[in-house]
């Protein structure tokens, strides 16, 4: 689960991880009293949305710039004027963009210099890693790319948290000395305790900052938590922006399917992740296009079902749909006749391909034909992945 | 042989009242397995019984080793309380615990990962659809099935196989069988990002195993288990082994149902771990109807017999 920007700091300060003074507006009437929090002077007005690349974005009325210096608060009451309620379309949203609901305003500080640090899962260990560079404000996949000895890792024991000879390690990476490396040093160590009490999956501030004045800030921050570990945090769920999820995801979460929109037009239903993964590539290596990834689980039901050829027949975009089901311990009748009752219930037009294989499937191919119902009949997953990519064609 | 298990493995059960560990309870029992005891705590003295079988629940996986000489247990209780079940296995001593739990904070399990280190149990899992060494009855029956793996769809004979997946391994294990081989031994590890037993452990296995002469590999994005094999299959494996990656269209930073399933960056994509595949000589299925096809391929190569 990822949460905003200024919900992220709010957390830091909470742990003591220090960030600009900021305050967040959700209408333009809220934008004076979240200015009059801050101090006069230059100020930031930052969008907040789930996605990054903010700052090179650009609105869909043309407005550039997801992310904006201004000289006096005045001027960041205006800007912030053209981001409410717009929509801010950048590298990582995809062209449909991210209405931004939320603007964030922050005092702007003078850097001296900027730096990376982020803290996730190394899997390889299977321990929490700190990962640092000198290299900040920049994206940090071209710096592990161009000038990998830029970066440093160190990884955690989990059963002892960041020694003090590792934060060291982490001060000497970043070349800083002095108060610089004191101020650091505790945000380091307080950025891991939120990132190991919060069940945080990743925690990156890109750009961390050092100031003229001595002090060290948090300029961004980008928080996500492991959703496995939500239900002991109700603090954190009820910071879950449900604006920036796609409604038939939410839908799917609640009828317990996994469900992840693509922009194909081959809709699948499958059960197991791993097959309904293999599922999308079989269908774009016969030449056609998935529209979704869609796990049923072990245990789907006829009611399952349903909800999912309802969560997919949604996707106006899906052409087709590619039925794959390997029962292993479910009944394949079962899943054919839900399958014969959500045709009927939604009352479909679409192709439908369906491949059934496992327990009971002579009984599910034979409900399937007995149903009378316009679907045809796959052998194997690459038999039905050609005969569903020739449907759409 | 087989790895692992062999149809004389004494399992117990942790969560066996569960309704979800009941019922792979009563389809390992089916199956023929040695299943002598289950573990819920407060419920001990208690029986679980299904087609003539009396199981003994016990309160502690220590008490039911003790009094039935169980050295497996498979986990099938809820995530909040499976990194607990785990360490109480390793607390006890036993040579396996197979953790089907799928859900379990991924902080739980860097504990539980660090707590068991240099232990003598090994863990599978968590998030899998756990092991199953066939049986020499009618399909398959009398073989160790355990976890939630379909048991009939199996066969005796010399293919291992090892996936993150669990339809995947079973995908793999219905071709070999229908191709009238069989496996030796057939293990999911699990889907999340921390898990017990990797990839390159189970291939180590098969690899000294001499009654398995062929390897099916099977992975997803995300990480780098799958890499960490191909590798050391390069330099020491000298069986047949055909791979398979499922994920290829996934778009990056989107997590496939899997929570290890992920693609952070340009190392853990389908198409790096393929080339690897490639590069170490691994024989690629194209796609997973193919998976059994592409183990015949290799070991054709290699002049290797799978019967």
């Amino acid at each position: 689960m990822n949460i905003h920007e200024y919900q992220a700091k709010t957390l830091f300060e909470k742990y003591g991880v220090p960030v600009p003074k900021g305050a967040a507006a959700k209408t333009a009437e809220e934008f004076a009293t979240a200015l009059a929090t801050l101090p006069e002077g230059p100020t930031m007005v930052k969008s907040q949305i789930h996605a990054g690349g903010r700052g090179k974005g650009t609105f869909t009325d043309g407005y550039k710039g997801g992310v904006k210096f201004c000289k006096t608060k005045a001027d960041a009451l205006a800007i912030a004027g053209k981001m409410l309620g717009n929509t801010l379309v950048t590298i990582q949203t995809g062209p449909a963009g991210r209405k931004v609901q939320t603007v964030y305003f922050t005092v702007a500080s003078d850097i001296k210099k900027e730096y990376y640090l982020a803290i996730l899962l190394d899997r390889a260990s299977s321990r929490p890693v700190i990962v640092a560079s000198t290299e900040g404000g920049v994206e940090i996949e071209k710096v592990a790319h161009d000038t990998p000895e830029k970066i440093t890792k160190v990884v955690i024991d989990p059963s002892y948290g960041v020694a003090d000879f590792q934060l060291r390690q982490l001060i000497a990476a970043l070349e800083l000395t002095g108060n610089e490396a004191k101020n650091a040093a505790k945000l380091i160590k307080n950025l891991y305790t939120m990132f190991w009490e919060t069940d945080a999956a990743m925690v990156e501030v890109n750009p961390l900052i050092t100031t003229p004045a001595g002090d060290v800030l948090a300029l961004d921050a980008k928080v996500s938590f492991d959703s496995n570990a939500l239900y002991r945090h109700p603090e954190i769920v009820a910071l879950r922006d449900l604006n920036e999820e796609d409604p038939k995801e939410i839908e799917a979460s609640k009828y317990d399917l996994a469900y992840i929109a693509l922009d194909g037009n081959i809709a699948c239903l499958v059960n197991g992740a791993g097959l309904a993964m293999s599922t999308m590539d079989i269908i774009k290596h016969y030449g056609g296009n998935p529209a979704n990834f869609l796990d049923v689980g072990g245990g789907a039901s006829k009611e399952k079902v349903i909800a999912a050829f309802k969560i997919i027949l949604g996707d106006t975009n899906v052409k087709g749909i590619f039925v794959n089901i390997f029962g292993g311990i479910m009944d394949c009748n079962v899943i054919a006749e839900g399958i014969v009752e959500a045709v009927k219930e939604v009352g479909l037009k679409l192709p439908l391909v369906v491949r059934l294989e496992g327990n009971n499937v002579a009984k599910g191919k034979e409900t399937l034909a007995a149903s009378g119902l316009a679907l045809v009949s796959g052998d194997t997953m690459a038999d039905a992945a050609q005969k569903i990519v020739k449907l759409v064609a | 042989m087989s790895i692992l298990i062999t149809p004389a493995t004494k399992i117990l059960v942790q969560g066996i009242t569960g309704a979800f560990g009941a019922k792979h309870a009563q389809l390992s029992l089916d199956y023929g397995t040695q299943l002598v005891a289950g573990v819920t705590p407060g419920k001990g003295g208690q029986f679980f019984e299904h087609a003539g079988h009396k199981v003994p629940i016990f309160n502690s996986v220590h008490e039911a080793a003790a009094a039935t000489g169980a050295t497996v247990s498979v986990i099938f209780v809820p995530p909040p309380f499976a990194g607990d079940a785990i360490l109480e296995c390793v607390d006890a001593g036993l040579d396996l615990a197979v953790c089907i739990t799928e859900g379990i904070p991924i902080k739980d399990m860097i504990r539980v990962k660090r707590a068991i280190t240099g232990k003598k149990t090994r863990l599978i899992g968590p998030n899998c659809p756990g092991l199953v060494t066939p049986g020499n009855g009618e399909k398959s029956n009398g073989g160790c099935r355990i976890g939630i793996a379909p048991g009939y769809i199996h066969r005796k004979g010399h293919v291992g196989v090892v996936s993150r997946s669990g339809t995947l391994t079973y995908e793999a294990v219905f071709q070999i069988t229908s191709k009238g081989l069989g496996q030796s031994t057939s293990v999911g590890i699990g889907g999340d990002p921390v898990n017990g037993t990797s990839h390159l452990d189970v291939i180590k296995l098969f690899n000294e195993d001499p009654d398995t002469k062929g390897i099916i590999l099977i992975g997803e994005i995300g990480g780098s288990a799958e890499v960490e094999a191909a590798r050391w299959i390069k330099d020491h494996c000298k069986k047949p082994v055909a791979g398979f990656i499922a994920g290829a269209t996934a778009p990056a930073g989107r997590r496939m149902g899997h929570a290890g399933a992920i693609v952070g960056g340009a190392e853990d994509t389908a198409a790096a771990k393929i080339a690897v595949f490639q590069e170490c000589g691994i024989e690629v299925a194209a796609t997973p109807t193919d998976m059994a096809d592409a183990l015949l391929r290799a070991a054709a190569k290699k002049g290797v017999s799978l019967a």
